[in-house]
C-alpha cells in the first residue's frame, strides 16, 4: 500500500497528452472528410471549351449556350443600343467595370472584344439567377427609366445590355464576362482567352 | 402468490431496463400545470408531423433517385406508377408545409407566455436549433425533386454563402460541389436530408425534452407551478400528463388530421403555395422561371433579404432576422412571463411583429415592385425593431399583479355558448330588412317583397365596437 497518495500529475499529464493527440489525428481525419466535398477531378474537368456560330444571330437577337452547366449570352447589339450605353454612366455603379470580372479585352464601354457582339455570363453577380433579356425601352412593369437591358426576377437587379449593373439594386458587380476569342469573322469559342493565344 | 409466469418474465425485463421508471418520469408521474389551452397542442403535433414526416420519407426513398438525370422523372414515376406513392409523396410534402404551421405557432406560443424565460432558456435555444436544422431539413428536400424551382431556388440559397467576405466563394463551391448546382449537389443533399438532418433533428428533439422535463412545463399563466405543492410533493396545480394531456392531445391529433387530410386529398398544392407550379417544370439551368419565390414559409426571411439593397447586408439581415429569436431570452426584461399580466406596451409591440411577420411572408411571395420593396423595407424595420428595441420597452412595462396560483378561464364551450347567444342580435344589427327594389315572384301574388340586406351604419357600430375592445385588451 502507498502510503503518499496518489501522484495526479503524472494522470494529468497523460490526460493532456492523449488529449492533444486525439485532437491531432481529428484533425488530420477531418481534412479527407471535408475535402472530399470538393468538386470531383470529373467535374473540375468538365469545363471544356464551347464553340459558337454567330453569323445567324440577327439584329438584336440573343442566344443561349451552356458554358460549365452556366448559361452563357451571346448578343447582336444594334448601333442604336450602342449609343444609348454611352449615357447610362451616371446611373451604373460600376461604369468602367473597376470591380467587375472580365478578360482585360472586353474591360472597355460596352464590355465586349467587337462593339456588336456582347458575351456574358448569364447569372445574375448577386445570388445567381438568370436574368431575363428586356431589349425593350420603358416597359410598364419596370417603369419609365428602363433603357433596356437585363432584369433579374428574383430580387430585382437591373443590368444594361452590357452586363453593367445600376446603383441602388441588390447585385454588386457588373455580370461576368467569361474569356472567349474569335476563331473566324463568324465563329467564337467561349472558354479560351484571346490573350493566351496571341501571347 | 406465485406470481405468473408472464410477471415473472416482465421483471426479469425491468430489471435490466427501467421501462417502467422512464414511463413515470416523463409520462404518468411528469406533472404538467392543469391549465394548458390549445396553444399547447402543438408540441406534440410537432411530434407527430416528424413521425409522419421519417416513415413517408422512408417509403419515398424506396423509389425516389438522387440523380440529376433521373430525379423528376422518378418522382412522377412514383406519382403515376408506385401503387399509393401519390398518397406518400402528398403526405410527405404537405407534412413539410404542416411542419413549419405547427411550428410557427408552437414558438408563437412561447412568445405570448413567455415560455422562454427563465429558467427554460436553453429549452428556448434548443427549439430554435430545432427551427434551423428544420429549416435546413426543408431547403435540402426542396431540391430532391429537380424541378424549376427546387433548381433557382438552391442557386439563390447556396449563393448567400458566397456573399461572406474571403471565404465565401470557396464556401459555396464546397457546399455545391461543382461550380454550379449539378448533380453532386442534388447527391449530397440527399444525403443530408435523408441521414444527417433527421439524426440531428431526433437527438435535438430529445435535448428539447429532457429539458422541459427537468424544469417543467410553463403554463397560460406563466406562474411556476412547482411553488405550491401538496403534502405528496406533487404540485397543487398540477396533473399527471398521463392520460390527461395524452388524451387531450389525442383529440388535437384528430383536429390536425382532419385538416392535413383535407390539404392532402383535395388541394395538395394549395394553389401553389405548398409545391409550387415552376416545379413541375425539369430543372433548366439555362433558364430562372420569371417569377422565383421560396415555399411560403421561408418567405418572410427572404422578404428581409430582398429589402436590402446590398448583397452583403442583405444575407446579414436575413441571418440576423434567424439569430436575434436566439436572443429572446436576454432581450425580454420583463420578469412576469405571461401575456395575461404584461403592459399594453409588449401586447402592442407583439402585435405589430406578428402583423410586420405575416406581411413579410405575403409580399415575399410576390415579385419585386417598387411599392413591395418599401412595404418590405418598412415591415422589416418593425420586425428587428421588435428585438432590438425590447430590452428598452419591457424594462419599464407596467405590469399587472401576477397571481401565485392557476387561474381559472371561462371554457371554450361557455366561449362558444356566449358567441352563439350574440349571433341573432349580431345579425339584427349588421343587416336591415328593405323591400325589393325590383317586382319578382308571379304577378297573382299581391303585396311588398322583403329582403335582409347589409346595413353599412350597423357594421361600422359592430366594427368599432370590436376595434375598441381590441384596444382594450391591449392595454
Amino acid at each position: 500500500m502507498n502510503n503518499k497518495g496518489v501522484d495526479k500529475s503524472k494522470r494529468q499529464f497523460l490526460t493532456s497528452a492523449l488529449t492533444v493527440v486525439g485532437a491531432v489525428g481529428s484533425g488530420y481525419l477531418a481534412v479527407p472528410f471535408l475535402a472530399q466535398m470538393q468538386p470531383s477531378v470529373k467535374a473540375m474537368a468538365a469545363g471544356a471549351p464551347v464553340e459558337v456560330d454567330i453569323s445567324k444571330i440577327e439584329d438584336g437577337q440573343l442566344i443561349r449556350v451552356a458554358w460549365r452547366g452556366k448559361p452563357v449570352w451571346v448578343l447582336n447589339r444594334q448601333p442604336e443600343v450602342l449609343a444609348t450605353l454611352k449615357t447610362l454612366d451616371s446611373e451604373l455603379r460600376d461604369p468602367l467595370s473597376n470591380e467587375s470580372i472580365q478578360p482585360p479585352s472586353s474591360k472597355n464601354a460596352g464590355r465586349s472584344q467587337r462593339a456588336e457582339i456582347f458575351v456574358a455570363v448569364g447569372l445574375c453577380t448577386h445570388l445567381g439567377c438568370s436574368p431575363t433579356f428586356r431589349p425593350e425601352i420603358a416597359p410598364v412593369d419596370l417603369g419609365e427609366k428602363w433603357q433596356g437591358g437585363f432584369f433579374c426576377p428574383c430580387h430585382g437587379s437591373w443590368f444594361d445590355l452590357a452586363g453593367r449593373v445600376y446603383r441602388g439594386v441588390p447585385a454588386p458587380t457588373n455580370l461576368e464576362i467569361p474569356p472567349y476569342r474569335y476563331i473566324s469573322d463568324t465563329r467564337i469559342m467561349i472558354g479560351e482567352s484571346s490573350e493566351e493565344k496571341s501571347a | 402468490m406465485k406470481p405468473s409466469r408472464l410477471a415473472e418474465c416482465g421483471n426479469w425485463v425491468l430489471n435490466r431496463f427501467p421501462v417502467t421508471k422512464f414511463w413515470n418520469d416523463h409520462m404518468a408521474q411528469y406533472y404538467a400545470p392543469k391549465n394548458f389551452n390549445i396553444w399547447y397542442f402543438f408540441g406534440s403535433l410537432a411530434l407527430l408531423v416528424l413521425v409522419n414526416q421519417i416513415l413517408t420519407g422512408i417509403l419515398l426513398t424506396m423509389n425516389y433517385k438522387p440523380d440529376a438525370k433521373l430525379a423528376f422523372d422518378s418522382v412522377e414515376y412514383i406519382m403515376r406508377d408506385v401503387p399509393w406513392g401519390w398518397l406518400v409523396r402528398y403526405m410527405h410534402s404537405t407534412g413539410a408545409s404542416a411542419f413549419f404551421i405547427v411550428i410557427y405557432l408552437h414558438m408563437f406560443r412561447a412568445l405570448l407566455y413567455g415560455s422562454f424565460k427563465h429558467p427554460r432558456e436553453l429549452i428556448w435555444i434548443f427549439g430554435m436549433l430545432l427551427f434551423v436544422a428544420l429549416m435546413a431539413e426543408a431547403f435540402m428536400g426542396y431540391l430532391l425533386p429537380w424541378g424549376q424551382m427546387s433548381f433557382w431556388g438552391a442557386q439563390v440559397i447556396i449563393s448567400l454563402f458566397s456573399a461572406i467576405p474571403v471565404i465565401g466563394d470557396d464556401l459555396s463551391l464546397w457546399i455545391r460541389g461543382d461550380y454550379v448546382i449539378a448533380d453532386a449537389t442534388l447527391n449530397r443533399f440527399f444525403a443530408f436530408h435523408v441521414i444527417a438532418v433527421p439524426l440531428v433533428l431526433v437527438m435535438l428533439v430529445f435535448m428539447h425534452l429532457v429539458a422541459l422535463h427537468e424544469v417543467g412545463s410553463n403554463n397560460p399563466d406563466g406562474i411556476e407551478i412547482k411553488e405550491s405543492k401538496d403534502p405528496w410533493g406533487h404540485p397543487v396545480d398540477g396533473i399527471p400528463f398521463h392520460p390527461y394531456y395524452t388524451v387531450k392531445d389525442l383529440v388535437g391529433v384528430g383536429v390536425f388530421l382532419l385538416f392535413f387530410a383535407t390539404v392532402i386529398f383535395y388541394m395538395p398544392e394549395m394553389g401553389g403555395y405548398f409545391l409550387e407550379h415552376a416545379n413541375f417544370i425539369p430543372a433548366d439551368p439555362m433558364k430562372t422561371p420569371e417569377h422565383i419565390a421560396p415555399v411560403w414559409y421561408f418567405t418572410p426571411f427572404y422578404s428581409i433579404l430582398r429589402a436590402i439593397p446590398d448583397k452583403f447586408a442583405g444575407v446579414i439581415g436575413m441571418g440576423g432576422s434567424i439569430v436575434v429569436l436566439f436572443l429572446m431570452p436576454w432581450l425580454d426584461r420583463c420578469k412576469v412571463k405571461s401575456i395575461r399580466y404584461r403592459g399594453g406596451i409588449f401586447k402592442k409591440a407583439l402585435f405589430l411583429f406578428v402583423i410586420s411577420f405575416l406581411a413579410l411572408g405575403y409580399l415575399g411571395t410576390q415579385p419585386v415592385t417598387p411599392v413591395a420593396t418599401t412595404l418590405a423595407r418598412l415591415f422589416t424595420t418593425i420586425y428587428f425593431g421588435f428585438f432590438l428595441l425590447m430590452p428598452i420597452y419591457t424594462r419599464w412595462e407596467k405590469t399587472k399583479p401576477v397571481p401565485r396560483r392557476l387561474t381559472k378561464v371561462k371554457s371554450f364551450e361557455d366561449q362558444l355558448h356566449e358567441i352563439e347567444e350574440q349571433i341573432p342580435a349580431l345579425i339584427d344589427e349588421i343587416t336591415e330588412v328593405k323591400p325589393v327594389s325590383t317586382e319578382i315572384g308571379h304577378p297573382a301574388f299581391k303585396g311588398a317583397f322583403f329582403n335582409r340586406r347589409p346595413n353599412p351604419q350597423g357594421i361600422v357600430h359592430v366594427l368599432s365596437r370590436v376595434v375598441t375592445k381590441l384596444k382594450r385588451s391591449l392595454d
